[in-house]
């Protein structure tokens, strides 16, 4: 494998949730989103409607990916945030580490304050996936591990 | 990298299908997307330029189905070919569970195979990873056309590591899904070996 996968156990996906759920009230945000930088929707909260989540995560990353690049050009390391104004919807991307906190929000909010009721949850939310990324090396390291019981036939299974 | 998801009780891996310009990558994807049941797949979202050259990337996720409880979810990616686009290339590449190489098997593309498959291998590393050890298909498309490079000539030319070699047309469906099969076959077997 080319890197640890990442592996989210349900008490961790649990906690992250409480955390979006309370960023998404105290933003008065339409949704809130974890994503993956590899563009893997982790968890969301909030009015999906009939957003899909696995484009937007993909684009999302895409785009985090593109603009941390135009960083590099022009000398910086990274935009820690990036930000998409709309007529009427809004998109604040929050990168910490790994991964990125997305907030959609409307005119019921504003950008000063989803910058700042995010701050906490970005604290929160990388503590809890610094312990995510600790089990997942813990989980590779052991030989029994779930996905190490997979046999040829369950994966042609997937063919038949 | 893979995503396993315990709640959700997902596996999400991410394929890049590699390749010069105008090699078919875009109409793999198109292929996989139009022969797929509506519930298995999302969006086919196509960053591309006003006359549909890919510009960025490709994108669409499908689900193939479970495996011990767990939905198995590709991401398929496809990258731009043409030589200008290195920069996306190489952000394209960041977190790839398997590659796909889309090779055109037209005389006149061979040098463009090569210089594509070279800066593959370049920007793997730049990424930390090894072609070698990666999970990797060769397909070689465009079969149905009249001054293609023989089977074994190309593959003599563009094998790596004895990577499975799948013959393809992919503007005609043939070859796609058993290139698909192969990758995914082998992003499941390294998934296996943690």
């Amino acid at each position: 494998m080319a890197e640890t996968p990442v592996v989210l156990h349900e008490h961790q996906f649990i906690k992250l949730k409480s955390v979006l759920a309370r960023t998404c009230v105290e933003c008065a945000a339409r949704v809130v989103l974890l994503v993956d930088r590899d563009g893997h929707p982790i968890a969301f909260h909030g009015d999906i409607a009939d957003l899909d989540t696995t484009s937007f995560s993909s684009l999302a990353a895409g785009n985090v990916a593109a603009t941390t690049s135009m960083a590099k050009l022009i000398g910086e390391n990274v935009f820690p945030a990036v930000v998409h104004e709309g007529e009427r919807e809004s998109i604040f991307i929050s990168v910490i580490g790994r991964s990125l906190l997305v907030v959609v929000f409307d005119e019921r909010s504003t950008l000063s304050l989803v910058k700042i009721r995010t701050k906490k949850a970005s604290y929160e939310v990388a503590s809890i996936l610094e312990e995510i990324a600790r089990d997942s090396e813990t989980q590779r390291q052991s030989e029994t591990s779930f996905f190490s019981e997979i046999t040829d036939d369950d994966i042609d299974s997937l063919f038949s | 990298m893979t995503f396993i998801n315990y709640a959700s009780r997902e596996i999400n891996c991410k394929i890049v299908y590699y390749g010069p310009g105008l090699c078919g990558k875009t109409t793999n994807l198109q292929h996989i997307y139009d022969s797929t049941a509506p519930q298995a797949k999302g969006k086919l979202i196509s960053l591309a330029t006003e006359t549909d050259r890919t510009l960025f990337f490709d994108f669409m996720p499908l689900e193939l189905g479970t495996v011990r409880g767990f939905k198995t979810r590709f991401h398929l990616y496809t990258v731009p070919g043409q030589v200008y686009y290195d920069a996306s290339r190489k952000l394209i590449l960041k977190g790839v569970d398997g590659v796909v190489f889309v090779a055109d098997s037209q005389e006149e593309r061979m040098d463009a195979n090569l210089e594509s498959l070279y800066n593959l291998e370049e920007n793997l590393q730049s990424q930390g990873y090894d072609l070698l050890n990666i999970p990797y298909v060769l397909q070689l498309n465009k079969r149905d056309l009249p001054n293609v490079v023989p089977t074994d000539e190309l593959a003599s030319e563009l094998l790596r590591k004895g990577e499975p070699v799948f013959e393809a047309t992919a503007s005609q469906g043939v070859g796609v899904f058993d290139t698909l099969k192969a990758v995914a076959k082998q992003v499941l077997s390294e998934l296996r070996k943690g």
